[in-house]
């Protein structure tokens, strides 16, 4: 079917490398928390979806949705200090299984409060942005992705320089170095690791707002953002951002095709049966280093 | 030892008066044995080997598909029962559904064990948190998967057959409670037997300092996979019966429930005290009956207060009650105390 169609094939690279962009502002975030905090954060997706609904409430309230890009991280960051207030720093040097147990009910608790906030209907904030047909009208795109697609690389940009530029920035990095050695010197760790957690969930704003208007939200849809993201992180490797939107738009063109391929009620599937390939690879590639260094 | 005899025959006693006891609670203590088995063989991965999984799920919905699947399969073709939804339109004898019955238990426990061999090899080298997640994943994947297969009832669901008309009205309950109790009964023993045993010693080695273990000569991937077949084993054999239990499998609400079932056998040893043999047994009676209060008196807000349930439990708690009794008596543990370093423990808290 994909050399048989090719403009099927055309479309859905686009619409993976579209939707890639987005997964890897996603990973982004979570890349920088578990370098900087050591912690995997499974409520991860449904923070996305919780800015996904910042932005869907505006337009329900009339106002634009692309202003949510605006309004939603500055919302998430709050709440992502507050979550860090109330639970992370007290499993941040403990074991991490623990961390992900306590975010692990995070997600659970976000969830069914979103379900009783927002209702179990998917919902789609509406741009009106209309779509540019390329190739004979054969291939349809929605400019709502190629919008979406800007902003995240805008936003990825801009974190890049604030990381690279500002005070904040080079404390978090020194944080993510040693945290020992950052405290020492005078980094408030504690306040770093509130503002870490704070700018991933803003980051998970800003790409749950862009998901709203292009995709649809639901308020169980989380968990995959979250091994979506955590499977970019480990493909890509810790603190590597070019590896990083490599392998989000990777990841976003496999799960394109698998949804053609294999129909879109295995599409969710094949992402979690991806992970755990992706993990096995990694294992026996490391098996092999070992026994080398044997 | 002889006070441990009078303990277990207290216990066993209880257990097969019970269900006629409390006749309007046969269904909560069936299901209670299931979470028991549940919580008792995670602990083996979770407890003893250091290996914290979401994936013992798995192996349950599992269970709980090929139970159902093989006590049809035997006598009807499988496409048309799950066509044909929950309409009788095929009814089995009651020899039919007892022979089926145990044949799909023998099948639900077997072929997750190999099942768990096979994935084991493959996922048991990674650490930490891949492992973790990559369990995660598994559980999902199983029932996104399980949800899009036709054979199996596909999204919607599948019914499990209906109880034979034998036996009076009381004879379904009683005979899924014995059958879970004997289920428990039969783990329990088998898991106290592997605690007694050097095995149990070398899991602790491989949680304690896996490279070291290894070091000492102990092939720790083999152990390790044995220790999930153990598992897998049991939790398919709980699947198996908790599926004829309810009656009605569903690919991610019933079988691969990852947001339920998977969190609470994690949670319930947990909240037991990991680690330790009765832990697990404790902690999933308080949980059983705390969940039952919740889902009773806070409907529909019952995931909320179940997420709630796991962050204080997981902050505060983390050693559970055993780890709580075994630091106030630990005497009773079998640990020698030094009086004098006691107090100063206790006066420098």
């Amino acid at each position: 079917m994909v050399f048989q169609y090719p403009m099927i094939t055309v479309q859905a690279c686009l619409d993976g490398l579209l939707l890639g962009i987005l997964f890897a502002l996603i990973a982004y975030g979570m890349a920088l928390q578990w370098g900087v905090m050591n912690i995997i954060n499974i409520a991860q997706g449904d923070l996305v979806i919780l800015g996904g609904y910042i932005a869907y409430f505006m337009y329900l309230y009339g106002i634009h949705p692309a202003w949510g890009v605006i309004v939603s991280p500055i919302i998430m960051y709050f709440i992502g200090v507050g979550i860090y207030k109330l639970v992370i720093n007290k499993v941040v040097d403990r074991d991490l299984f623990i961390s992900i147990l306590a975010t692990f009910g995070i997600s659970i608790l976000f969830m069914q409060l979103m379900n009783f906030a927002f209702g179990a209907d998917v919902v789609l904030a509406n741009s009106g942005y209309g779509t540019t047909m390329l190739f004979d009208n054969n291939v349809t795109l929605p400019n709502s992705k190629i919008f979406s697609a800007f902003i995240s690389i805008v936003f990825a940009i801009c974190l890049v320089i604030y990381m690279k530029k500002s005070k904040l920035g080079r404390a978090i990095r020194a944080t993510a170095q040693n945290a020992r050695a950052a405290k020492i010197l005078g980094v408030d760790t504690e306040k770093v690791y509130a503002a870490t957690f704070g700018i991933n969930a803003a980051l998970c704003g800003v790409a749950g707002a862009l998901i709203s208007i292009t995709f649809t939200i639901h308020p169980y849809m989380g968990l995959p953002y979250t091994i979506r993201s955590f499977m970019i992180v480990i493909v890509a490797g810790l603190g590597n951002l070019p590896g990083v939107a490599m392998s989000g738009m990777g990841l976003g063109v496999f799960e394109e095709f698998a949804d053609y391929i294999l129909g879109t009620e295995f599409r969710i599937g094949s992402v979690f049966l991806l992970l755990v390939l992706i993990l096995v690879y990694r294992r026996f590639k490391l098996s092999r280093k070992r026994e080398y260094l044997k | 030892m002889n006070k441990n005899a009078i303990i277990y025959g207290v216990i066993l006693v209880f257990g097969l008066v019970a269900p006629f006891v409390f006749p309007a609670f046969k269904v909560q203590l069936s299901i209670l044995c299931v979470l028991i088995i549940l919580a008792t063989t995670w602990n083996i991965q979770g407890g003893e080997m250091g290996y914290n999984t979401f994936g013992n799920i798995l192996f349950y919905g599992l269970g709980m598909y090929l139970c159902a699947s093989v006590q049809v399969g035997m006598f009807f073709p499988l496409a048309e029962w799950t066509e044909s939804g929950g309409e009788k339109t095929f009814v089995h004898t009651p020899t039919q559904f007892f022979q089926g019955m145990a044949a799909g238990l023998v099948v639900a426990a077997v072929v997750p064990t190999l099942i768990a061999g096979i994935i084991g090899y493959a996922i048991l080298g990674l650490r930490g948190h891949y492992f973790a997640i990559c369990t995660l994943g598994l559980g999902v994947a199983a029932g996104e998967i399980s949800g899009g297969i036709e054979i199996i009832g596909a999204g919607q669901g599948f019914t499990t057959p209906p109880f034979p008309n034998v036996g009076g009205l009381e004879a379904r309950g009683e005979f899924f409670y014995f059958l879970s109790f004997g289920a428990l009964v039969l783990t329990f023993l088998a898991v106290r037997a592997i605690y007694s045993t050097r095995f149990k010693l070398i899991l602790n080695a491989i949680r304690d300092n896996e490279d070291k273990a290894e070091a000492m000569g102990i092939e720790t991937m083999k152990y390790k996979i044995i220790g999930w077949m153990v598992s897998a084993f049991f939790c398919g054999l709980a699947g198996g019966i908790m599926g004829g239990l309810v009656g009605y499998i569903d690919s991610t609400d019933v079988a691969f429930d990852g947001r339920e079932m998977g969190v609470f056998m994690v949670l319930m040893a947990i909240l037991g005290g990991k680690g330790t043999l009765w832990g697990p047994v404790i902690g999933a009676t308080v949980f059983h009956i705390f969940k039952e209060g919740f889902w009773t008196f806070f409907l529909g807000w019952q995931y909320v207060a179940l997420g709630v349930l796991i962050v204080v439990i997981v902050i505060y708690f983390p050693e559970g009650i055993m780890g709580w009794l075994r630091e106030k008596y630990p005497e009773r543990f079998g640990e020698v105390v030094d009086e004098a370093d006691r107090k100063a423990q206790v006066e420098l808290k």
